[in-house]
């Protein structure tokens, strides 16, 4: 089922935010977390025009819980196209909810390099069901807990409710 | 009681459990871990280290000496995170009379996740794999006569880098196929992989009786065998397996079925030629082509860590899927 909230719209609101903050003065680049993560990067990686080129992750080697479900079976390389080290970056991803995907690609990020500072964006979120002390900057939307939503793309983006037995931490 | 023993390296959904051989695996089972192997290769063509294997401690149990497959495991192994042990057995408590069963017991008993083993005997690894606890896996690092599948996949994995998918190719295979462990994986996962064309290229003392029955076309003579194919694979003269005279000597051998320049002027202009090492330089393979444009024996070590990471990746992540059915 579609949800309720334009998805142009809230990349829109996210652009704007990003605009206004002080990490836009200090050659920020950014990354997205596949899958969703990567459509909204592209995005506001155009709509704030950055200079350096998109980096995408795929964090499926750093989940936690591979000794539990095992590999992902559409793991793709991941793509950091510069210099980790004393970057300041703009983390994007579509959903944030438990927190634990933030966690992997922070831990990926790290094995690249320290970068002085990571900033993270996300499309949507849902509060109250955190299991990491992780938070977004800017979130364009929250939703409420019980209902797991989840981005189809990249044409068109759309935001929809996931029936409880597909959803996906 | 069943007719026919289940494959004891298939679990009870027929995911690999341990890789002993390929015999019996199907296409899927060999791209599934092709397909991850190129994942761990990021933009710059480096492999990256990932903490997939974190926690799981792996033994290399080598009872016959090696350098590239040992060592191409254990730089797997650690780029996967995996805490690494080293075996080498020739030097070690079998010279003091324990079995292979005793062995096996007692490094289980040190908290083994996943064993590597190579053994002299056919069989070695199968035996092993009879014998481990559940949950423990074994991968076949080479037994005798044999089977060598890590060797075989990162050998599909190169052709297809190189030369794209494997159905359209003529492939030969020259040398000692008699004595060649790697040669029969290597037939194996191009038949399974459903190659065009497989050759092997040798002398009739180095054939094994009935080679035809691999589904191979036999050549006795090198520059018929090397016409129009797209992959020459070159093998290692096994003197260590050789009992007798099988040969009047290595100069003879490489008169008549060495790879120079001039004899890969049959096969295709872009083929390229293999080798899985360690090379006899002047027995089975010319300098100039070994060190040439067209050889990718260099390039098969690196992609031997890249195929070695996947085949762990693969086995582990299918026991986490199902982990109270594999204790079943």
């Amino acid at each position: 089922m579609k949800l309720n909230l334009d998805v142009n719209t809230l990349i829109d609101t996210l652009a704007e935010r990003l605009r206004d903050d002080p990490i836009m003065g200090k050659a920020p680049c950014m990354v997205g977390i596949r899958t969703g993560g990567v459509w909204i990067a592209e995005r506001l990686h155009a709509a704030l025009g950055l200079e350096m080129p998109l980096g995408v992750l795929d964090i499926s080697f750093y989940r936690d819980d591979f000794s539990r479900v095992g590999l992902n079976p559409t793991v793709r390389p991941s793509d950091i196209p510069w210099d980790v080290e004393g970057s300041r970056i703009i983390l994007v991803d579509d959903v944030l909810y438990t927190g634990r995907t933030i966690r992997a690609a922070l831990n990926e990020l790290f094995d690249y390099g320290r970068p002085d500072e990571v900033l993270l964006t996300t499309l949507v979120e849902r509060p109250g069901c955190r299991e990491l002390p992780i938070c977004a900057k800017y979130v364009g939307a929250t939703v409420n807990c019980d209902q797991a939503v989840k981005l189809s793309g990249p044409e068109p983006l759309e935001l929809n409710i996931v029936e409880r037995k597909a959803e996906v931490a | 009681m069943a007719l026919v023993e289940r494959d004891i390296q298939l679990d009870e959904h027929k995911r690999l459990k341990h890789l002993l051989t390929l015999e019996g695996l199907k296409a899927h089972h060999l791209t599934e871990i092709l397909d991850l192997a190129e994942t761990f290769f990021d933009a710059n063509g480096e492999l990256r280290k990932v903490p997939l294997l974190r926690g799981k401690t792996i033994m290399n149990v080598f009872f016959e000496p090696s350098t590239r497959t040992r060592t191409t495991f254990e730089i797997a192994e650690k780029r996967l995170s995996a805490d690494v042990v080293n075996l080498n057995i020739a030097t070690s408590a079998t010279k003091k009379g324990e079995s292979l069963q005793d062995t096996l017991w007692n490094l289980q008993a040190m908290g083994a996740d996943m064993f590597v083993i190579r053994h002299a005997d056919s069989g070695a690894a199968h035996f092993f794999a009879r014998q481990v606890a559940e949950g423990v896996h074994v991968l076949n690092a080479g037994d005798g006569r044999h089977a060598h599948p890590s060797q075989a996949l990162l050998d599909m994995f190169t052709i297809r880098k190189h030369k794209g998918d494997i159905y359209d190719l003529k492939v030969a295979i020259v040398g000692d196929i008699l004595h060649s462990r790697v040669a029969r994986s290597q037939i194996q996962a191009l038949s399974i992989l459903g190659a065009r064309e497989i050759r092997v290229i040798g002398p009739r003392t180095l054939m094994p009786s009935c080679p035809e029955a691999l589904g191979v076309h036999v050549y006795h003579d090198m520059d018929a065998g090397l016409e129009d194919v797209d992959v020459v694979i070159m093998l290692r003269l096994q003197n260590e397996r050789m009992s007798g005279a099988r040969l009047p000597s290595e100069k003879e051998f490489f008169r008549l079925y060495g790879l120079t320049e001039q004899r890969l002027e049959r096969a295709k202009p872009d083929a390229i030629v293999m080798h899985p090492g360690p090379i006899n330089r002047g027995v089975e393979i010319d300098s100039a082509v070994a060190d040439g444009p067209r050889s990718v024996i260099l390039d098969q070590v690196t992609n031997g860590i890249a195929v070695r990471m996947a085949i762990m990746a693969v086995i582990f992540s299918n026991a986490a899927r199902h982990p109270q059915e594999d204790a079943s």
